[in-house]
């Protein structure tokens, strides 16, 4: 019997009690002068399904969570003193083959004392289930007994059942906390281990970028350098200058004629257009940078004369990247202009402004603090992304304002110090979490800055 | 005198404005002008990023559908019972790698315009109609990717012959097989029916398709029961407190969270802390629930809120509890807006490729994963590691996988707005 076999009895056993105590309290006799039992059958059926599944399907989830280590470390005390790997990577090697040999992926190891460990593994991991399986069988068996014993017609079964809904509903929302908690932790905790090496000065002010450490540390240039200013350039220029370029004059000019000129019809097909840009996978835009729009900035690149440019250029991610932003410059703006009160719009008008002039004039200037809002939003999500930098920007870190050389983002590097093989606590590997602690600080101090002025705005018209 | 005086005598001494006049009118056209012209430029923008989506599309099509095609060459085997049973085992293992390439120099002169992962066609073949043995068969088998390039009119024959692709003893092979009739463009079943492949000519979308399945599922799994309880909890249990706001203050920056941080937190936590397989679609579904969480909470909540007061209202005013309030009342009629919401951050989801080259879904699987702690690699990945491949046969595969990608968010997409059409309902 399996663990999921366990899980499938002790789902028997809920259903079972379900339908006994539903049935049982479905014939309760009115108590006395006529009152009814407090909770209908539904509830108290419910109140025993819960208390006979949850204590044991927590028992079997923690298993099938934590069982694997304690099974695998037991093994390996089992194993003769000489047969045991070291402590450290020896034992992950070790432990990764006996998985391997166990899921059947490799049919006989390749270490002998490996090959000696799968049976006592086997052996043990087995005795553990029947003990854990037996246990949550006994734990559901408890629960139903005593959901049966105690329901009476002056149980209030719909008052516990309304509890455990609130509890779980409570605990779900926490799963929130629990991600931003998560992602500060293990932010802080890999960058505190790279800066123990490497001090935050340097990453921040340093200007040269190669984190290559040597294997070999009598190697030349063995100790890698960690000054990512080359990198934040980078995002910035690629980010924050070229594709907003790119992004605001068009993401503002089709908010202004789909709100302002378009009649309801053209509206309705222009705007999910606008929406199928937004909705294609941004790798898709870096395949499209890479391969259609690099080679075209480089052809135009030489035509104007300068014969070093590059097949990767900021240019190309830049561009490609305003693209990918103009819908979400588009519906932010479409948003701060709706929200201009009607009045001051009529108002202009029967003036006798022309409506270009009413929106230069009267709805930008009043709409600006969201439109602004808006596009800090929108460079917040240009710094952040990836995949159209990773592949068109280039992995060179140059510390330069020309557009038709290659340049690199935080994020490229990123992926690129996180994608190779290597040990997990070098140098290397730790500094792209020190970057993205930098990145992740970054996006949300823009974040919180841009969503408090839309919000500020919003509430100035309301 | 006061100031308003002052002004209303000047006005009135002042001559009245001639509006027939020629610099007015002058002055009118040239407003009108600007106008026209203004008007112009926000149609203009409109039209440019129309025309990029449209420029986008085409560019992808266009290499694409070469994808689906393969180029096959017919060769004569003889599936001779003695070479296939020689060392004695079944048919199933014989070695017909060395029987196709055999036939194919007898035939050709060499064997190099077949494919290498050829052969195991004429196993199926033989399986499938075991009189064969012992016969000779004429059998289109996969060409090589030389082959394939040039029966797909992909190669310039002007160029000089250091810039060509392809060298001139294949392109004499190549004229050879033409002359005999022997090479043909077919349909390409094979690209979504295999997995990842280093051959472009035997690479397919199916291996990888099934990972993005598999990883979507657990982030469905998770990410929807937990979002929609969340955005309950907020909307209809939730006191006014402290520790509500930190909930909501936390959603709201982790949907403006770069996707790429998930990835760091899915290598961090669940690689490294818990020790979870690498590339296994259970982590890539673990990370991107994360990222899709906030999406689906924020979606759910604007749907609940547009639930009218009066229906929860006459509700509870007959003594319904909270619980049977939202179960009976709210979610059904929020349930619309609630799966709008949710396919719209799935689709996202699927989409999504940085956190998951974190995770190392970026491994090299020529199997199609079976379950979820299996490695396994998601279309997007695919996407991307094609796009890295020098074999010039993978460019149209890259564009075929895009291809696949955009048909299956656009259905979504497409599902989504149904969905919200059919149900939305206005109080």
């Amino acid at each position: 019997m399996t663990l999921s076999g366990f899980l499938l009895a002790v789902l028997a056993v809920a259903v079972l009690s379900y339908v006994s105590v539903r049935a049982r309290a479905s014939v309760f006799a009115p108590i006395k002068n006529g009152e009814r039992a407090h909770s209908r059958p539904v509830y108290h059926g419910a109140r025993a399904a819960l208390m006979a599944l949850v204590p044991a399907g927590l028992v079997i989830l923690a298993w099938a969570a934590l069982g694997g280590e304690l099974v695998a470390a037991q093994t390996l005390s089992r194993l003769p003193v000489d047969a045991r790997p070291e402590a450290g990577l020896a034992t992950q090697a070790f432990l990764n083959e006996l998985r391997a040999v166990l899921s059947g992926s490799i049919p006989v190891a390749f270490t002998p004392s490996v090959q000696d460990a799968v049976p006592i593994y086997r052996e043990l991991s087995n005795q553990w289930m029947l003990i854990v399986g037996g246990l949550a069988l006994l734990l559901a068996a408890i629960g139903a007994g005593y959901a049966w014993l105690t329901s009476k017609p002056t149980l209030r079964a719909r008052t516990s059942v309304e509890l455990f809904a609130t509890v779980s509903l409570a605990i779900a929302s926490l799963v929130a906390i629990l991600t931003t908690f998560g992602i500060v932790a293990s932010l802080l905790y890999e960058s505190l281990e790279f800066f123990s090496r490497v001090s935050p000065l340097e990453l921040i002010f340093g200007t040269q970028w190669s984190p290559q450490t040597a294997i070999r540390a009598d190697q030349v240039g063995s100790s890698g350098a960690f000054g990512a200013v080359p990198l934040f350039w980078g995002t910035v220029f690629i980010g924050a200058i070229i594709a907003m370029i790119v992004a605001i004059p068009l993401g503002l000019m089709s908010a202004i004629y789909l709100t302002q000129y378009a009649k309801p019809s053209a509206r309705r097909v222009l705007k999910p257009l606008l929406e199928v840009l937004a909705g294609v996978p941004t790798v898709v835009y870096g395949y499209f940078a890479a391969l259609t729009v690099a080679p075209a900035v480089r052809e135009f690149a030489i035509s104007i004369g300068i014969s070093n440019a590059s097949s990767e250029s900021a240019l190309a991610a830049g561009v490609v990247m305003g693209i990918m932003i103009i819908p979400f410059v588009s519906s932010m703006a479409d948003d701060a202009l709706s929200a201009v009160p009607g009045a001051m719009r009529d108002g202009s008008l029967a003036m006798g402004a022309t409506p270009s002039e009413t929106i230069k004039k009267v709805l930008v200037p009043a709409a600006l603090p969201g439109i602004v809002g808006g596009i800090l939003l929108a460079v917040s999500r240009a710094i952040g992304e990836t995949m159209i930098v990773v592949m068109a920007a280039g992995k060179a870190a140059n510390l330069t304002a020309n557009p038709f050389e290659g340049v690199t983002t935080v994020t490229a590097q990123i992926v690129q110090l996180l994608t190779g093989d290597q040990e997990f606590d070098s140098a290397k590997t730790l500094s792209a979490f020190a970057l993205g602690l930098v990145l992740f600080a970054v996006t949300l101090m823009l974040n919180v800055y841009a969503l408090a002025v839309v919000k500020r705005y919003r509430e100035a018209y309301d | 005198m006061t100031d308003a005086a002052q002004t209303f005598d000047s006005a009135r001494s002042r001559a009245p404005t001639a509006w027939q006049s020629d610099a007015m009118a002058k002055r009118t056209r040239a407003r009108y002008r600007k106008e026209r012209r203004f008007r112009f430029m926000g149609l203009a923008a409109l039209v440019l990023a129309a025309g990029f989506l449209a420029f986008l599309l085409f560019t992808i099509i266009s290499d694409g559908w070469r994808g689906f095609q393969r180029a096959e060459i017919a060769v004569d085997v003889t599936f001779a019972e003695a070479e296939l049973l020689s060392d004695g085992s079944d048919l199933s293992r014989a070695d017909y790698r060395s029987l196709l390439n055999r036939d194919a120099e007898e035939q050709f002169g060499t064997s190099r315009v077949i494919s290498e992962g050829a052969w195991p066609q004429l196993r199926d073949r033989l399986a499938a109609e075991p009189e064969l043995l012992g016969q000779t068969e004429r059998i289109w088998v996969v060409a090589s990717p030389f082959i394939d390039l040039l029966a797909k009119g992909q190669v310039d024959f002007d160029l000089p012959p250091e810039r060509q692709l392809v060298d001139e003893e294949i392109i004499s092979d190549y004229r050879a097989l033409v002359a005999e009739d022997r090479v043909r463009i077919a349909f390409n079943s094979g690209f979504l029916s295999r997995a990842d492949s280093t051959s472009s000519e035997q690479a397919g979308v199916w291996g990888a398709l099934v990972g993005s399945v598999l990883t979507i599922l657990v982030t469905l799994a998770i990410s929807f029961p937990i979002g929609v309880m969340t955005a309950i909890y907020l909307e209809e249990y939730a006191p006014k407190n402290r520790i509500t706001d930190i909930i909501e203050v936390s959603i709201n920056n982790l949907a403006a969270v770069p996707s790429i941080i998930f990835g760091l937190l899915g290598l961090a936590v669940f690689l490294n802390f818990f020790g979870m397989p690498r590339s296994a679609p259970i982590v890539g579904g673990l990370t991107l629930a994360l990222m899709t969480l906030p999406v689906i909470v924020i979606a759910s909540r604007v749907s609940i809120q547009s639930v009218p007061p009066s229906i929860k209202d006459a509700a509870y005013g007959i003594g319904a509890s909270r619980l049977q309030v939202v179960t009976h009342h709210v979610l059904p009629v929020a349930l619309p807006g609630i799966l709008t919401g949710t396919i719209i951050g799935i689709s996202r989801a699927l989409g999504e490729t940085a956190p998951l080259l974190l995770i190392g879904m970026r491994a090299f699987v020529s199997d199609v994963p079976e379950g979820v702690t299996e490695p396994a690699t998601v279309l997007p990945v695919q996407i991307f590691l094609w796009s890295d491949e020098v074999g010039r046969g993978f460019i149209e595969k890259t564009s075929a996988a895009i291809m696949v990608l955009l048909a299956v968010l656009l259905s979504m997409n497409a599902f989504a707005i149904y969905l919200r059409n059919k149900f939305e309902r206005r109080w």
